[in-house]
């Protein structure tokens, strides 16, 4: 919606969109959105694109992430002329709290750079794009699902192809050019804070079509997910002061991040949480789950400045949070990996990053790259309101300077394929069996620790579901609202997914920020400073590219905090 | 820091959740146009472990008994909006009910006072026009766009409540004037309006005021109190309106 806004102004646009704009799970984020606006100790850009570059573990393109930090600032600004209700400094400015990995003056300590609207700053940001959607009266197509990309002989983009839930009717879009901002894949793995409708489609769409992913690899767990449901726990609430936990009350985090501690990166935090369970000091029946505790925090305090985080806890295990601690476990939540761009948010192929024409992503689909190997908090919020303008903006240029690409002669029967086996072939079994079954050897084996045992078993298990998934049927044969069918396809473009994945995993033999191999448990610039491509083959293999990381001012050196 | 109690307490709980399931009877109310004009109930009976969501009850119909049935979800916790629905008799989102609370039998049916489109879903446009009615954005087109402009926590705290609106549609549908009277912009429209009404920032109150002064409007409001219960967020959907009137009769805001 970011990019639609910046588009609408210039160029005739319309959203095309599966779910209502609303539902978007830009609305779960909760904690904030950083940028060194200063109001309420000392900042810099500077500062944050450092953490930004270092929180990434050296693998976030440096321009990049400079532009980023530079532009948060105005950013936020417009946020606020936009309406957004932050919350307020006593004197009115717009309030800063501390969040993972973002330090004063290169990691001396926590700095208060967030900014914030108590834990529901993702869905201020949504509202108020859409408020602004509707002050323009940006054209949506609402439950539209789009199923394909189409190119024009020279490789230019000429639209899309898209599924209308209500009547179950295909229709193709022409466009000048698209922009892709699907949202992330979170839905392969059991325990994850990601909706249902997290399924990689704008992904697995464009990889199907010869473009390629890039660091897929390289997926965040985020530490503090709700015990069993993954639903996500603000970082926010270690920010105001919340503390990890073993079984023994201990304080764990002291051991592995003496000096910021509980505000480690997450892909530190969730490496500690797995450690303290693997080495017994975990709680519970299985002694899989550790403590987020805030208990020692004024209870008005957490019910002014995180109260939905405390309601879920409430609602969902009856914890109160005031009084006890709450258990949790490091829950699969972000891609930092997706369609490589630059910039301006145009899509690039290759090692030589070779544009295509009219084509461009933004968001948790995309990979800039600002996220590098592990994405700090608060972000992904920057990533999309800043390189969602960026997109839109050249999106929309791009259009008003170029003429409407050929439709190729068979632009629907692909997708018209894709649906009548699955609406022809009798029900086998269940999608579910196979959704079920990839969510949960994903989560045991392309998690948190990785290995070559565990991936190789992943990539056979993987092959087996492929081949189930191809002789499946759907229940439902109708045309209104089939989401048997939708969750049907879904599950294909997941599958896409976690093969990139589990592919780029067991090719890259280092650690790295959220890729952790117990069995290269070192990072290794001198071969693995680089972006991985992953682009799938005719018959469905897949092979993979390399490209350098775009590196600035800072060098790589032992990330310890 | 929490007792050692206290933690063994959370773990015991952990503990019992995790070890036993319930039966529960899902009656559900079907509809499917390319089948038939009418609707009709039909029951399900599943396993379930009593601290899941009802959504996810609904997930083992549709996975394991009949992959037609249509519904609407998406985060799963209670901030997306899609699932609301009319859980035995009173609107909620499906995805804040456990099973417990409802065990050992639920009915299920779709939100009330707009079209039915397949099973639980209904056709959410209306809904979204009222809304779009009162101008639900900031109008505001001064000051340096170079800087913030300041709000004091106090005036923030005026709309803080209405900002907190999911547009899940489950105070509208759960209202008898909105039912009756199709021209009604209906609670969650005025909810959205009050929250740039009383926002400091924001200068088309009056303008919203009198879309809300029409014959659609708040004054079409008759206090029952079915709004503020059926919102999931724990908005005081009344008392918003309440203001709104207010600010209408008295030209203060």
């Amino acid at each position: 919606m970011r990019a639609a806004i910046e588009a609408s102004d210039k160029s005739r646009t319309a959203v095309i969109s599966k779910l209502y704009p609303t539902r978007s799970h830009t609305g779960a984020a909760q904690g904030g959105v950083c940028a060194a606006l200063a109001n309420v100790e000392e900042d810099s850009p500077e500062w944050h694109a450092f953490d930004t570059v270092k929180g990434g573990d050296y693998l976030v393109d440096q321009p990049a992430a400079q532009l980023m930090t530079e532009e948060a600032i105005d950013a936020i600004y417009q946020l606020e002329h936009w309406g957004l209700p932050f919350n307020r400094t006593p004197d009115g400015k717009i309030d800063q709290r501390r969040f993972g990995g973002h330090t004063r003056n290169h990691g001396e300590g926590p700095v208060m750079r967030a900014c914030y609207a108590a834990d529901r700053t993702g869905h201020m940001i949504l509202q108020t794009l859409y408020q602004q959607c509707v002050k323009r009266d940006v054209r949506f197509f609402n439950e539209f699902y789009c199923l394909d990309l189409l190119l024009d002989d020279r490789g230019h983009t000429a639209g899309v192809v898209a599924y209308e839930l209500a009547t179950g009717e295909i229709h193709v879009f022409r466009a000048k050019s698209v922009v892709f901002a699907t949202g992330g894949f979170g839905r392969m793995f059991r325990v994850t804070s990601n909706a249902h409708a997290l399924t990689g489609d704008g992904p697995a769409v464009v990889y199907r079509r010869g473009i390629p992913l890039q660091d897929m690899e390289f997926f965040q767990f985020h530490p503090t997910g709700l015990y069993r449901l993954g639903v996500l726990l603000s970082e926010a609430a270690r920010g105001e002061g919340g503390i990890l936990r073993n079984k023994d009350g201990e304080r764990f985090m002291e051991r592995y991040a003496p000096t910021i501690k509980d505000l480690a990166p997450r892909d530190v935090v969730s490496r500690a949480i797995y450690q303290e369970i693997k080495e017994g000091r975990g709680d519970g029946p299985n002694g899989d789950y550790v403590y987020l505790d805030l208990t020692h925090l004024p209870a008005a305090l957490i019910e002014e400045k995180l109260p939905d985080i405390t309601e879920f806890a409430r609602v969902y295990l009856e914890v109160e949070p005031t009084k006890e601690p709450v258990p949790i476990q490091p829950t699969a939540h972000y891609a930092m990996g997706g369609i490589p761009t630059d910039v301006d948010g145009r899509v690039v192929t290759g090692p030589e990053e070779t544009p295509v024409p009219g084509l461009y992503a933004a968001g948790e689909c995309a990979c800039v790259s600002v996220h590098g190997a592990n994405r700090l908090g608060t972000n992904s919020l920057l990533d999309i309101i800043v390189f969602g303008r960026r997109a839109g903006l050249h999106a929309a240029e791009f259009a008003n300077g170029s003429s409407l690409a050929d439709l190729p002669a068979d632009a629907v029967s692909r997708t018209l394929d894709m649906l009548d086996g699955l609406l022809t072939r009798e029900r086998g079994e269940s999608s579910a069996d196979i959704r079920t079954q990839l969510q949960s050897e994903m989560f045991d084996k392309a998690c948190v620790v990785r290995t070559e045992e565990g991936l190789a078993s992943m990539e056979s298990t993987l092959h087996g579901l492929r081949q189930r998934y191809d002789v499946l049927g759907v229940q439902d044969k109708g045309s209104v609202y089939n989401t048997d069918l939708m969750e049907t396809v879904e599950l294909g473009y997941l599958l896409d997914c976690a093969e990139a994945l589990v592919h780029a995993a067991r090719g890259r033999t280092e650690s790295r920020g959220g890729h952790f191999r117990e069995d290269h448990p070192l990072r290794d610039d001198a071969n693995w400073l680089k972006h991985t491509l992953s682009y799938r083959n005719q018959d469905g293999s897949i092979h993979q590219e390399y490209k350098p990381v775009k590196m600035g001012p800072y060098v790589p050196m032992e990330r310890k905090y | 820091m929490a007792t050692a109690a206290d933690a063994l307490q959370a773990s015991d709980r952990a503990e019992r959740k995790a070890a036993t399931t319930v039966t529960l009877t899902l009656k559900i109310r079907r509809y499917n146009p390319e089948i038939s004009d009418e609707h009709r109930w039909d029951e399900f009976t599943i396993q379930a472990d009593p601290f899941d969501r009802l959504l996810d009850s609904l997930h083992e119909v549709k996975w394991r008994h009949d992959g037609t049935l249509a519904l609407r979800r998406s985060c799963a916790h209670g901030i997306c909006g899609s699932d609301a629905m009319l859980i035995n008799g009173r609107n909620a989102l499906a995805c804040k009910v456990l099973v417990k609370d409802v065990a050992p039998k639920v009915t299920v049916e779709p939100i009330r006072g707009l079209p039915v489109l397949k099973d639980l879903i209904v056709d959410m446009d209306p809904f979204l026009d009222g809304y779009k009615s009162i101008l639900p954005y900031l109008v505001n087109d001064s000051g340096d766009p170079n800087t913030e402009r300041y709000q004091s926590a106090e005036d923030r705290a005026r709309y803080d409540d209405t900002t907190k609106c999911i547009l899940c549609a489950a105070c509208t549908t759960s209202c008898p004037i909105f039912w009756g009277d199709e021209g009604y912009v209906g609670p969650a429209a005025i909810v959205n309006a009050h929250r740039f009404i009383f926002d400091s920032r924001d200068e088309a109150g009056r303008e919203r005021m009198k879309i809300l002064s029409e014959k659609t409007g708040v004054f079409r409001c008759r206090t029952t109190f079915n709004c503020t219960d059926a919102c999931p967020r724990g908005i005081e959907v009344t008392k918003a309106i309440q203001e709104v009137k207010r600010a209408i009769l008295f030209e203060r805001f």
